[in-house]
């Protein structure tokens, strides 16, 4: 039972943030699922990353001048270093519904302050945060709401925002993207400085009320005089907004759904799932807290063990986390922020405002490579601490028959479940070596490098 | 069609976030065109004049030279009935044929099955980039997703060679699908193993590649000079597909289309010339598109989702020349401010398939439509 309660664990580290080493996996265990849920939903209890400490080694990531090829790496540092597991988590999901390319925007700040406004708000009101999401200057750049004006609609955040942030496309018609549109007009940003010697001046949201199309609107059978906050509560009325929102959280955090142009056309997979997270959404009038508390303690999350394939980010960040050493924003950040995109999912740049399709079409023979290659290369590294800790755990236990090597490595690397023939092949390769003695550490650490390579490398590793 | 013996191989580039067709292939003598774009409208003096009423963006010198060879095809008013105008729903009916419900079979992938039923050459179709376009996939229908050339392969982090080929047995054996192990991991399995198929044959090109002709250092250049490669190691692979982008220009659209055509221009004609100096030009036909065209009338910067729009085939058994009808401008035939389609791309598709892969388009375009006789 013991055992199963820190599968469960694993489960929900792995879903609610980036996975957790086994000496913080027994912690949590002991502490128990329910209380573990609650510490997750109160971020403010434990310690976030440290921006400062990023900037300290980077000083010249501070408001660069462009783009400065160092890719995701602040976000990455948070990624590694935060203890608020869940916060950060439902940054790179909004980041993935809300999603903006920086090759677009080509101010790096910006980009970097719209994932800080998903970590302050990513876990409060939905409304509040659209309203700050319009507001947001990379939004409204990424989506052209700068030249959206009241007489020269363009209609491309009006549209996104119906198609891609609330309802989902059939919920709406051409004349709703049009009047919405009408109503955001004049939400700009404050027109941007030249760039001069020390970097690009911030963007500010700006609201122009003599660019604003102040005329009556007709939005989803409301009639008013219509500005975008006004808009934004009658999509949060709209009950397809809930069913949108609940549909993205369960395919983020519990289990594949078709992708989402599908949705449309195409029912849930668990219905009754969607039902309770949407009526758990309305009820609590959109706050996102609750849902992920309702989310998280039903039982269609918890039985949804390695029902999902990780994203790109996933893999990246668990691997590091796992092998650990990488918390110190060491020189080679940006490249290691990179590694994702080289797996299909470019952090800060996705492909479109869709943002990346994912489940097993983050899988085709390329990215498959990238994923076994990235994380054989880390966890062959037998000097990292979170290697010698799983080495150190084994050798505890003394001689070890090929069996026990394979079973101890899938029960610290997860525990992992693994399919009979898989095992088998486990063990057949640790028989080709025999018994694993301790009597020359250097070389059965070695051999466990190597086990621990070929069972990454298994179908059954890309699984969440 | 040509009558050489070679096996015909077809280069999609897809031109991503909706191409702007009139900036692109301009109506130049059309008063509408000055009247619909004020900001975005490209100056008389600098376009290429084609013929006496279209002309081409000034990107584009080096598309006008390959059309004054004969060997490109313009092909108007390419689109479908009611666009939805996302980019995403646009692309997936351009991908799979399937304008009215959601397919989930790309158009390329039936053709890769039907050209390799047996699965003999897990390279008879190439994907380029990082991830693999709806277009060629198929559930069961391998094709190589190869991101860069130069670093494909697997666990080449294991630096011990003996003990790396020892892992990859193991791989292979892990990795061999076993029955009712679920739809994902037979996936899984299945792409694993063409994964390692595919490196072990591509890791041959780039050793055997030796060039005059020097690319740009762009996106679109490195992926061009990829499928050359590929393409002169001779290893069966019939069907490439790559992109560039975005195209969505709603925005400061002038210098942003003006670059991407550059682009665009300078690493196609490398890429001919680098087939044309191996003598490996007369099988390839490269064809280009984008989801839609966008909107008559500029917004003042850029210009939003369009309807119709313009294809592009290029390459020696190309009959170059303007295909189909342009699409009116006048205010009265536009639908929701833009130009109609008058052409069903999937027509378009089918000649490609029939005239030049050699394949009954019916069931994978699902359907008949006009075929342009451009080969």
């Amino acid at each position: 039972m013991a055992n199963e309660d820190l599968a469960l664990m694993a489960h929900l580290m792995r879903r609610a943030g980036f996975g957790a080493t086994r000496d913080e996996l027994e912690e949590r265990a002991a502490q128990g699922y329910a209380a573990t849920v609650e510490e997750l939903l109160s971020p403010e209890t434990v310690t976030g990353a440290d921006r400062y400490e990023f900037l300290r080694y980077h000083p010249s990531f501070w408001k660069p001048i462009t783009s400065p090829g160092m890719g995701a790496s602040a976000w990455l540092h948070s990624m590694l270093n935060t203890e608020r597991a869940l916060e950060e988590k439902m940054v790179l999901f909004w980041h993935q519904v809300f999603a903006t390319g920086g090759s677009k925007l080509d101010h790096w700040h910006e980009m970097v302050s719209q994932v800080d406004l998903f970590r302050e708000r990513g876990m409060g009101n939905y409304r509040d945060l659209l309203v700050e999401l319009a507001k947001n200057p990379a939004m409204i750049y990424w989506l052209d709401n700068c030249d959206n004006h009241a007489d020269a609609i363009n209609e491309n955040w009006g549209r996104e925002l119906l198609e891609l942030f609330s309802m989902g496309v059939g919920n709406y018609t051409e004349d709703d993207v049009r009047e919405c549109s009408r109503a955001f007009t004049g939400w700009t940003i404050a027109a941007s400085i030249p760039r001069n010697a020390h970097g690009r001046y911030d963007w500010e949201f700006e609201y122009q009320e003599e660019d604003h199309d102040d005329g009556e609107k007709t939005f989803l059978g409301h009639t008013g005089n219509f500005n975008g906050e006004d808009i934004i509560n009658i999509v949060c009325q709209q009950p397809a907004t809930a069913r949108f929102i609940a549909r993205h959280l369960y395919n983020f955090f519990v289990a594949e759904e078709p992708p989402v142009p599908a949705w449309s056309v195409t029912p849930p997979n668990d219905p009754a799932a969607i039902d309770l997270l949407a009526q758990t959404f309305i009820d609590s009038n959109y706050e996102i807290t609750p849902t992920l508390r309702v989310l998280f303690m039903s039982d269609f999350f918890k039985n949804a063990r390695f029902a999902k394939i990780k994203s790109p980010a996933e893999v990246l960040v668990g691997s590091l986390r796992l092998v650990g050493g990488y918390q110190f924003p060491a020189p080679g950040i940006g490249n290691l922020s990179k590694e994702a995109g080289y797996m299909g999912q470019e952090l800060l740049n996705p492909p479109s405002v869709e943002g990346w399709h994912t489940g097993p079409e983050w899988i085709n023979s390329g990215t498959l490579m990238k994923r076994i290659n990235f994380s054989a290369d880390l966890v062959g590294n037998i000097a990292k601490p979170g290697i010698r800790s799983i080495i150190n755990r084994l050798q505890t236990q003394g001689d070890l028959t090929p069996e026990e090597l394979v079973d101890n490595c899938l029960d610290l690397l997860g525990p992992l479940e693994v399919q009979a023939d898989n095992r088998q092949q486990l063990v057949n390769h640790a028989q080709e070596t025999g018994i694993l003695t301790w009597a020359n550490p250097q070389e059965a650490a070695h051999r466990v490098g190597e086990m621990l390579q070929l069972i990454v490398s298994l179908r059954e590793y890309q699984y969440a | 069609m040509t009558s050489n013996k070679k096996d015909p191989v077809l280069v999609v580039l897809q031109l991503s976030g909706g191409n702007d067709y009139m900036n692109t292939v301009i109506p130049y003598t059309d008063p509408l065109y000055r009247d619909n774009r004020p900001a975005v409208g490209i100056a008389d003096e600098d376009i290429i004049r084609i013929n006496s009423e279209l002309g081409f963006h000034p990107s584009m010198r080096v598309m006008q030279e390959l059309f004054d060879q004969g060997n490109l095809a313009v092909i108007h008013g390419v689109g479908y009935p009611d666009s939805p105008r996302s980019h995403f729903r646009s692309m997936d009916i351009w991908h799979t044929c399937e304008p009215d419900k959601l397919g989930t079979e790309g158009w390329l992938g039936l053709a890769t099955r039907e050209i390799d039923p047996r699965k003999e050459n897990v390279v008879t179709t190439v994907s380029m980039g990082p991830s693999m376009f709806r277009a060629v996939s198929v559930a069961g229908v391998p094709v190589a997703a190869v991101d860069s050339l130069d670093s494909y392969g697997l666990l080449t982090g294991i630096s011990n060679e003996d003990q790396r080929l020892k892992i990859l047995d193991r791989f292979t054996q892990m990795y061999t699908p076993a029955i009712g192990s679920g739809q994902v991991m037979e996936y899984l399995g299945e792409t694993g193993l063409e994964a390692m198929k595919g490196a072990d044959i591509l890791k041959v090109a780039p050793g055997m590649y030796s060039s005059t002709v020097e690319y740009a250092d762009t996106p679109i250049a490195r992926k061009l000079k990829d499928i050359a490669r590929i393409h002169l190691a001779d290893l069966g692979t019939r069907i490439f597909y790559c992109d560039y982008g975005s195209f969505d220009s709603h925005a400061n659209q002038p210098g942003m289309h003006a670059s991407l055509w550059s682009d665009v221009s300078a690493a196609v004609g490398d890429f001919f010339s680098d087939l044309k100096e191996h003598h490996a030009a007369d099988n390839v036909i490269m064809l280009l598109f984008s989801e839609f065209g966008r909107r008559v009338r500029d917004n003042g910067s850029g210009t939003d989702h369009g309807a119709a729009g313009a294809a592009f085939v290029i390459g020696d058994p190309v009959q170059g020349g303007f295909y189909g009808e342009y699409p009116s401008r006048k205010a009265e035939d536009l639908q929701q401010g833009d130009l109609v389609p008058n052409l069903d791309f999937r027509g378009f598709y089918a000649t490609v398939l029939e005239d030049w892969l050699g394949l009954d388009a019916k069931p994978i375009v699902k359907g008949e439509f006009e075929k342009p006789k451009f080969l």
